[in-house]
């Protein structure tokens, strides 16, 4: 039991640690450009020297590594000052391996190379007013009309919907059927007359989320990607990809960033962190930060052997999701009255951290699969337990109650 | 990245695994929770035939000179298997006081005799009272004897010498003496406990012989040095435990049916079961960083060792509980097995200090590692 790499993983460490010194891009060269542009100067440039979606096959632009070897890369890159290019995260992680699975030859030579260069962005159609832990509840439809389909409903908490080319999109193309046989999938460009996006207000103040509106949207049938009524199949291909990329998050408030707090803060006249309930606390979220990361450890050491990662990774986020909450509103305790203020100018030390992911955390608790989807799927897939029981099973769409009258 | 044991360890865990199926039924458990055995004699001499009380102790003292990843993993088995025999008490405690702070003759004297199970060792810290520290001792040695009371000593009716904790003049106010039991000074007083399938007496020491162990007045330091080694072997042994509630409660919930479906498919109940196995895994995983942390020898061990100690003393804790919960009105009767665990969980987490005092060691070793 080590931390070593291996003589193969070391080489490669190193061999990627070379080129990113050199190339990073410097504070010159991204002079003027906003967060796009800078992601995508940094993008081109990685898969210009073939370190860009390293996982993926080199005739779609990867360069045909292993697991472990992206994940070597990837701690890497967080050493060099690099620009951030999560925009390419969902076409990279979702759309390209769903593409990769079910898309023509032709399809995957034309569009998964341009999510290795950054040079498309893409976004993910799948969630609805009326479908979200349900997701095959869905309701936009799509109606075949000669060589296309005309579309029409609205999607919800699409990330990143007003700056993407193309999107993947799930939708109803028959009513009469079971719930998950009348879905189909398709990808579409973004352009499209017919596509409305307005953005939704969060709770935090900030907008990173979408309603997606299609008025008689025509996308040919050519875009289709598996069987009509074959979605849900290809859909599952996308979200076995999604809980993978939707990280802890969190952002700064960690064991660190609380235990420094209440070293600084004041109970009873001495320092929060001499208090026994503040350090038992502080000890409990210390063991779960560590538990998650040797865990964390494990997998890589599996991945290192060979392994594919499995549903067990679902417990990062449905553990950090509860426990960053937690540390912010303890430590907003912490500063007591003076906690409520969320105003940069008056709060320098920690600038609104634990407020800001006080406010943010509500969000990460539910994205991607809700706590309590999670504890279904780690119930379910790595515990062997039955489904619940279902009322939508074996009857058309159509009659399945909604709770709209 | 090799944060895994390897195949010859996991050999020696299959092994045990194995062995204890074999030979620690829950029979053999419910043996010592009913009748009068202070613990599982014919299991014990079969452990000790199998080698494990050798494990970690060099082939210069006719042990088998494996290292600590060797010892997790069998700690793991058999808190898995609820064993009742003395195997903490006498490996993790006794043993590596002898292996920490013996001198030479020391070693010579005991470590065969621990190897081939000639001898069964604890270690006599505690007096009773909430917790020990080295200014609240009131044992004491005068001309090499040795007087005082320890309080609800693991495993002391069975064993043949005791490394107990007395105050010192000097240094940090403790020093370790080795005590055997064999003599008319040392008096054992059975106490009934919340687990009937471990042993525990009040111990009295009336004059009684008693040698050195390690320097004068370090006898605190070398104590805690040894607690931090043995919360890494037992949170493994937790761990077991805790592991052995989740197969109990998932077998029971996909076999049990109410209301014309099994209780498994109810998300009450799947997710009391996954929040075990997140507990169980996040442990795991602080466990692995335990057992390596133990294994090299490195700085981290004091925050490696309460780490792994607080997750698997909660982890094992809420598998315990949920576990007899998850049994409903079954899960309570003598019949059912469960409470082997629950009561095993909360003597293994007060049997070094309490989940309370580990936090407290967790935090001083996390800010003396960040000074």
């Amino acid at each position: 039991m080590d931390f070593e790499d291996t003589a193969e993983e070391k080489a490669f460490r190193e061999e990627a640690r070379t080129w990113l010194e050199a190339n990073v891009p410097t504070a010159d060269e991204l002079a003027g450009m906003d967060g796009m542009q800078r992601a995508k100067f940094w993008q081109k440039r990685k898969a210009d020297a073939g370190w860009a979606c390293i996982r993926w096959p080199k005739e779609y632009g990867g360069r045909d590594a292993t697991a472990i070897e992206n994940v070597i890369l990837g701690q890497e890159e967080a050493k060099v000052d690099a620009p951030e290019t999560g925009v390419f995260g969902i076409g990279q992680g979702m759309a390209a391996p769903t593409m990769m699975t079910w898309a023509t030859e032709e399809q995957k030579q034309r569009f998964v190379p341009r999510l290795a260069t950054g040079e498309d962005v893409w976004c993910q159609l799948f969630s609805e007013p009326a479908g979200g832990s349900d997701l095959a509840a869905l309701r936009t439809k799509a109606d075949r009309d000669g060589d296309d389909w005309v579309v029409n409903g609205q999607k919800i908490w699409t990330s990143g919907a007003h700056y993407s080319d193309w999107a993947i999109l799930v939708v109803r193309t028959d009513p009469d059927v079971a719930k998950h046989k009348g879905l189909s999938y398709f990808f579409l460009d973004m352009n499209s007359p017919g596509i409305e996006v307005k953005p939704i207000r969060q709770i935090s103040g900030e907008a990173n989320f979408n309603e997606v509106y299609f008025t008689d949207v025509r996308i040919p049938d050519s875009q289709r990607l598996g069987d009509v009524g074959q979605g849900w199949q290809v859909a599952l291909t996308t979200l076995m990809n999604e809980r993978a990329s939707i990280g802890a998050g969190g952002g700064g408030t960690k064991f660190g960033t609380v235990k420094e707090l209440a070293e600084s803060v004041q109970i009873d006249g001495r320092p929060a962190i001499e208090d026994s309930h503040v350090r038992a606390k502080l000890a409990t979220w210390y063991v779960e930060e560590a538990g998650l990361k040797y865990t964390i450890y494990r997998t890589l050491s599996a991945l290192s052997k060979g392994a594919v990662p499995g549903p067990e990774n679902s417990i990062g986020k449905y553990v950090a999701g509860k426990k960053t909450q937690d540390m912010a509103s303890f430590a907003i305790d912490l500063l007591e009255q003076e906690g409520i203020i969320r105003d940069r100018d008056q709060d320098a030390r920690f600038s609104t951290l634990f407020q800001d992911t006080y406010m943010s955390i509500p969000g990460l608790r539910i994205a991607g699969g809700t706590d309590e989807i999670m504890a279904n799927i780690i119930a379910e897939r790595v515990l062997g337990l039955p489904q619940e029981p279902r009322m939508d099973k074996g009857i058309p769409f159509t009659e399945v109650p909604t709770g709209a009258n | 990245m090799n944060f895994e044991f390897n195949d010859e360890q996991n050999l020696i865990k299959d092994q045990a695994n194995g062995f204890l199926a074999e030979n620690c039924s829950p029979e053999v458990v419910r043996q010592v929770l009913d009748g009068d055995d202070l613990y599982a004699k014919d299991l014990w001499q079969k452990i000790v035939e199998m080698g494990w009380t050798a494990t970690v102790i060099p082939e210069e003292f006719g042990g088998l000179g494996l290292g600590y990843l060797e010892l997790v993993v069998i700690a793991e088995e058999l808190g898995k298997a609820c064993a009742p025999v003395p195997f903490g008490s006498s490996v993790y405690l006794a043993t590596e006081a002898i292996l920490a702070a013996g001198s030479q003759a020391q070693k010579d004297a005991w470590l065969p005799k621990f190897a081939a199970g000639e001898v069964i060792g604890t270690l006599a810290y505690a007096e009773g009272g909430g917790q020990t520290t080295a200014a609240s001792l009131t044992t004491s040695v005068d001309g090499g004897k040795i007087s005082g009371s320890k309080a609800v000593v693991s495993d002391a009716e069975i064993s043949q010498l005791m490394i107990v904790v007395a105050k010192s003049g000097g240094g940090d106010g403790a020093s370790l003496y080795i005590v055997p039991t064999d003599q008319a000074g040392v008096t054992c007083e059975h106490v009934q406990t919340l687990d009937p399938t471990t042993n525990h007496a009040n111990v009295t020491l009336a004059g009684a012989d008693a040698e050195l162990l390690g320097k004068d007045g370090d006898g605190w330091k070398i104590l805690e040095a040894i607690l931090d080694r043995a919360a890494v072997l037992y949170a493994w042994e937790q761990l077991g435990g805790a592991e052995t509630c989740l197969v109990q409660a998932k077998e029971y919930a996909m076999g049990r049916y109410a209301f014309g479906r099994p209780i498994a498919s109810y998300q009450a109940i799947k997710h009391k079961l996954a929040d075990m196995y997140v507990k169980n895994t996040l442990a795991r995983g602080n466990a692995y960083f335990g057992a390596w942390a133990l294994d090299t020898g490195a700085d981290d061990l004091p925050l490696a060792a309460a780490t792994a100690r607080v997750g698997s003393t909660q982890a094992y804790y809420y598998a315990s509980k949920e576990n007899i919960q998850t049994h409903g009105g079954m899960g309570y009767t003598w019949e059912f097995d469960c409470q082997f665990y629950y009561r095993r969980s909360k003597v293994l987490s007060v049997n070094i200090g309490s989940e309370g005092l580990w936090q407290q060691k967790l935090l001083d070793a996390a800010q003396s590692n960040a000074a």
